[in-house]
C-alpha cells in the first residue's frame, strides 16, 4: 500500500484506539488527586512566595506561549504552530470565566504535573507537560501562587485549530501511554548540587528538549537528549546543545553559555529567532547561581558522533568560489575575512552551530531576515545584521551559505536555491 | 592607568590583535545596520526600491510609536515585525530620535502614469478632502505644506507611490491599525480605491514645499477623534 493510504488507516486505527482506552481505562485520570495538598489564602498572599513563583515563571517562560504579543502578560492568545495544527495558549490569569480563577491548586497541578485539564480531558503536549511533570510541588505551588496574584483579565481562549483525528482529544491517551510517563526529577547523588540544580531547570521548566530534540511524526521527542532538532512549522533550527567532541557547542565554555542565556550574545555565537525570545523573555532574568548551574549541566551531555563528511551530486567547489565572492562583497566587512567576527559584536561564523546545524535553516533564515539581537540588561543597544532577503536572489543566498558552511573549520552541506526560496515566506512568530 | 588601558582594550573595535578583525565604529548608525539597509543610512529611504519610505525628519514621537505597533502587531509587515520584535523601549526611541534628527536632501520615487484630472482629484483630497463621502482634508491633520506635526502626525511628502497606496490599503484592510478610535482606518474606509490611486500619485508627484520641517505642535485641530493623539507624547 501507498504511503498516503497507509497513514491515514493507521491514525484511524488509533484514533478508535484511543476512544476504547479513554472509555475503558485511561478515565481513571479523570479522579486523579493529586498528593500536593490545599493552599489556603493566606499562604497564597505570601509575598515572597508570589515573587519566588514570579522567578519560576521567568525560568519556564510561560509568558512566552500564554501572552499574544501587544496584549497582556499571561492573558492568552499566542498560537502555537504545530503540524497537527494551531493550538492557542490559554488565559493564565485569574478570571473566573476565561481563566484560572476557578481552578484550585489540585487543578492546576494535575495541568502541570499530568497534562489534565481542570475538566478532565488531556491537554496537547505543545503544552510541554513532557517536561513541567519534573516540576516539584514547591515550585509549582509557587508558580500558582503568583499567576493568582496577576490582574484577572478577562479574555476567551481561541479554539484549537487541528486537523482530524489530532482534534478528538480521545487520541491522546494513545500518544500518552506511548510517550508520556508522570514523574518528579531524580536528583543523582553522585552529581554536584549545581549539575543538579542545573538538570532540574534544563529537563523541567526550561523544557529545552521540546526544541533542542528531533520530533517524530507523531510529535513526540526522540534521539539523543538535547542533541538539537528542527522546529516544526516555524522554521527554525534548534541546535544541538553538547559541548564536548562534535556537540554543537563544541568549543564553548560554561562562560559563553551564561553569557548568551544573559546577554543574548557571547563570543562563540549570538541568540537569534525564537531562542532570542527566550533570552529576552525568561533566561536573562534567572540568576547567576542558575546560569553556572545551567552550564555545569551542559558541559556533562556526552560527546556526539562525528557527522559524515557531506557527499554533494554538485560542483562544491565551484559553488563555494562563487559564494566566497558574495561574502567578501557582503559579509565579510563584520564577520571578518576568516569568519571569526568581532568578539562581543558580531558572531563568528566560524564553528558556529547556527551555520553548520545539519540542515542549513537557520544561516539561510538569517541571512535573509538579519535583525537584532535580544536587547538585554547585559545588552541594551546591540549591534545588527541587515537583511539580505531584498538584496539577494535565492541562488546568491544559497551560494554564500554554502560558501559559509564549507569555508574555515566548517563542514556542512551546500544548501541549494530551492530550499532558500522555501523559507522567504516563513512564519516570523 | 592600568584600569584604563582595560577599558580602551574591551571598547569595541579595539580587538584588533588580529589583523582580519574588522574594526567596528561605536556609533548608533553602526548598530542600527538592520534599519539602514532598507531605509538608508540618513533615514533617506531607498526611492530605487520604489517601497521603502523615509524616515528622515519625521516626528520622533511618531517614529517611536510606529515601531511599537509592528511590535504589538498593530501594524503588519513580517520584515518589520521581526526586525524590532524584541527591541527595549529606549532603543527604540533612540533609534526614532536618531531617524528624525536626520536632515538630507529629498528623493523621488517613480510614479506609475496617470490622467491630469487624476492629479486634480489627487490634489483636491489633500489639500479640501470630499464633503460629500465625508473625507477630510490630509491637510486638515498632517499640516498646511503636509510636513507633519510635532511631536506625533508625520509628513506626508517625499514618499514613494507604491508606499502611500499599500499604506492606504492596509488601513482598509486591517494590517495597518493604531490605538482606537484608529482615525486613519475611518478616511481610508470612505476613500474610493481611485482615491487611493490619486491621492498617491499626487502626494508622491508633488514638488516639495520650501520648509520641510513638521509643524510646531498644537498648530493643527484634528476633525475626527485619533486615539494616538490623545497620548501625551504619544505619535500616530
Amino acid at each position: 500500500m501507498k504511503r498516503w493510504v497507509v497513514i491515514p488507516v493507521v491514525v484511524v486505527v488509533l484514533a478508535v484506539l484511543g476512544g476504547w482506552l479513554w472509555m475503558a481505562g485511561q478515565r481513571v485520570g479523570h479522579v486523579v488527586t493529586p498528593e500536593v495538598g490545599a493552599l489556603t489564602s493566606e499562604a497564597l498572599a505570601d509575598p515572597a512566595l508570589v515573587a519566588r513563583g514570579a522567578y519560576l515563571a521567568a525560568a519556564g517562560d510561560c509568558a512566552g506561549c500564554h501572552s499574544v504579543r501587544g496584549g497582556l502578560p499571561y492573558a492568552g492568545g499566542r498560537s502555537v504552530p504545530t503540524p497537527f495544527g494551531n493550538i492557542p495558549g490559554p488565559n493564565l490569569t485569574p478570571d473566573p470565566e476565561t481563566g484560572i480563577g476557578r481552578w484550585s491548586f489540585a487543578d492546576f497541578w494535575r495541568a502541570l504535573h499530568y497534562g489534565q485539564r481542570k475538566d478532565g480531558q488531556w491537554l496537547y503536549p505543545a503544552f510541554p507537560f513532557t517536561s513541567y511533570t519534573k516540576v516539584t510541588p514547591e515550585d509549582a505551588r509557587a508558580i500558582y501562587a503568583y499567576l493568582r496574584s496577576l490582574p484577572a483579565v478577562r479574555r476567551e481562549t481561541d479554539a484549537a485549530k487541528l486537523s482530524f483525528p489530532y482534534n478528538l482529544r480521545s487520541t491522546l491517551a494513545v500518544w500518552r501511554a506511548r510517550y508520556f510517563r508522570p514523574g518528579g526529577f531524580q536528583p543523582d547523588a553522585g552529581q554536584s548540587a549545581a549539575w543538579n540544580r542545573g538538570a532540574y531547570l534544563v529537563q523541567g521548566l526550561g523544557h529545552c528538549n521540546e526544541c533542542h530534540a528531533p520530533r517524530n511524526a507523531l510529535g513526540a521527542t526522540t534521539g539523543a537528549w538535547l542533541s538539537g532538532g528542527e522546529i516544526p512549522r516555524q522554521d527554525w533550527y534548534a541546535p544541538d546543545l553538547s559541548m564536548q567532541a562534535n556537540g554543537g557547542l563544541q568549543g564553548w565554555t560554561a562562560r559563553d553559555v551564561v553569557d548568551l542565556l544573559k546577554t543574548g550574545h557571547a563570543t562563540k555565537g549570538a541568540a537569534f529567532g525564537p531562542m532570542a525570545d527566550v533570552v529576552a523573555d525568561s533566561t536573562q532574568h534567572l540568576g547567576d547561581a542558575d546560569l553556572d548551574a545551567i552550564a555545569t549541566y551542559l558541559a556533562s551531555l556526552p560527546p556526539r558522533q562525528p557527522r559524515p563528511a557531506p557527499r554533494s551530486a554538485f560542483d562544491v567547489k565551484r559553488i563555494t568560489a562563487a559564494g566566497e565572492k558574495v561574502y567578501r562583497q557582503h559579509c565579510a566587512d563584520c564577520h571578518g575575512g576568516d569568519g571569526r567576527g568581532v568578539a562581543g559584536v558580531y558572531p563568528p561564523l566560524d564553528g558556529n552551530s547556527a551555520v553548520t546545524e545539519p540542515t542549513g535553516i537557520n544561516a539561510m533564515r538569517t541571512v535573509l531576515l538579519g535583525g537584532f539581537p535580544p536587547v538585554t540588561a547585559g545588552n541594551p543597544r546591540p549591534y545588527s545584521m541587515p537583511p539580505y532577503a531584498q538584496q539577494l536572489d535565492d541562488s546568491d543566498v544559497a551560494l554564500v551559505v554554502s560558501y559559509i558552511r564549507q569555508a574555515w573549520g566548517n563542514k556542512a552541506s551546500i544548501v541549494r536555491p530551492e530550499q532558500v526560496g522555501k523559507y522567504r515566506h516563513t512564519p516570523i512568530d | 592607568m592600568a584600569a584604563a588601558f582595560l577599558v580602551a582594550a574591551m571598547a569595541p573595535g579595539a580587538f584588533g590583535q588580529d589583523a582580519a578583525a574588522p574594526q567596528v565604529p561605536d556609533t548608533l548608525q553602526q548598530r542600527i545596520a538592520a534599519c539602514t539597509t532598507c531605509h538608508g543610512v540618513h533615514g533617506e529611504g531607498t526611492p530605487g526600491s520604489k517601497y521603502f519610505p523615509r524616515l528622515a525628519g519625521k516626528p520622533a514621537g511618531y517614529l517611536a510609536r510606529q515601531i511599537q505597533n509592528f511590535q504589538d502587531g498593530l501594524r503588519k509587515y513580517p520584515p518589520m515585525e521581526y526586525t524590532v520584535r524584541n527591541l527595549s523601549p529606549a532603543y527604540m526611541h533612540e533609534i526614532a530620535d536618531y531617524f528624525s534628527a536626520q536632515q538630507v536632501p529629498y528623493a523621488r520615487s517613480p510614479v506609475p502614469p496617470v490622467t491630469a484630472a487624476v492629479l486634480q482629484r489627487g490634489e483636491q483630497l489633500a489639500r479640501d478632502g470630499d464633503p460629500q463621502r465625508k473625507v477630510p482634508a490630509c491637510a486638515s491633520c498632517h499640516g498646511v505644506e503636509l510636513t507633519g506635526v510635532e511631536p506625533a502626525i508625520p509628513g506626508l511628502v517625499g514618499l514613494p507611490y507604491d508606499y502611500i497606496s499599500s499604506q492606504l490599503g492596509a488601513w482598509r484592510t486591517h494590517t495597518r491599525a493604531m490605538r482606537k478610535p484608529d482615525c486613519m482606518a475611518v478616511v481610508a474606509g470612505r476613500l474610493q480605491e481611485s482615491d487611493i490611486t490619486a491621492v498617491a500619485a499626487w502626494l508622491a508627484s508633488r514638488t516639495l514645499p520650501a520648509h520641510v520641517r513638521p509643524q510646531p505642535p498644537g498648530t493643527v485641530k484634528p476633525p475626527l477623534s485619533c486615539g494616538v493623539l490623545e497620548v501625551p507624547g504619544a505619535g500616530a
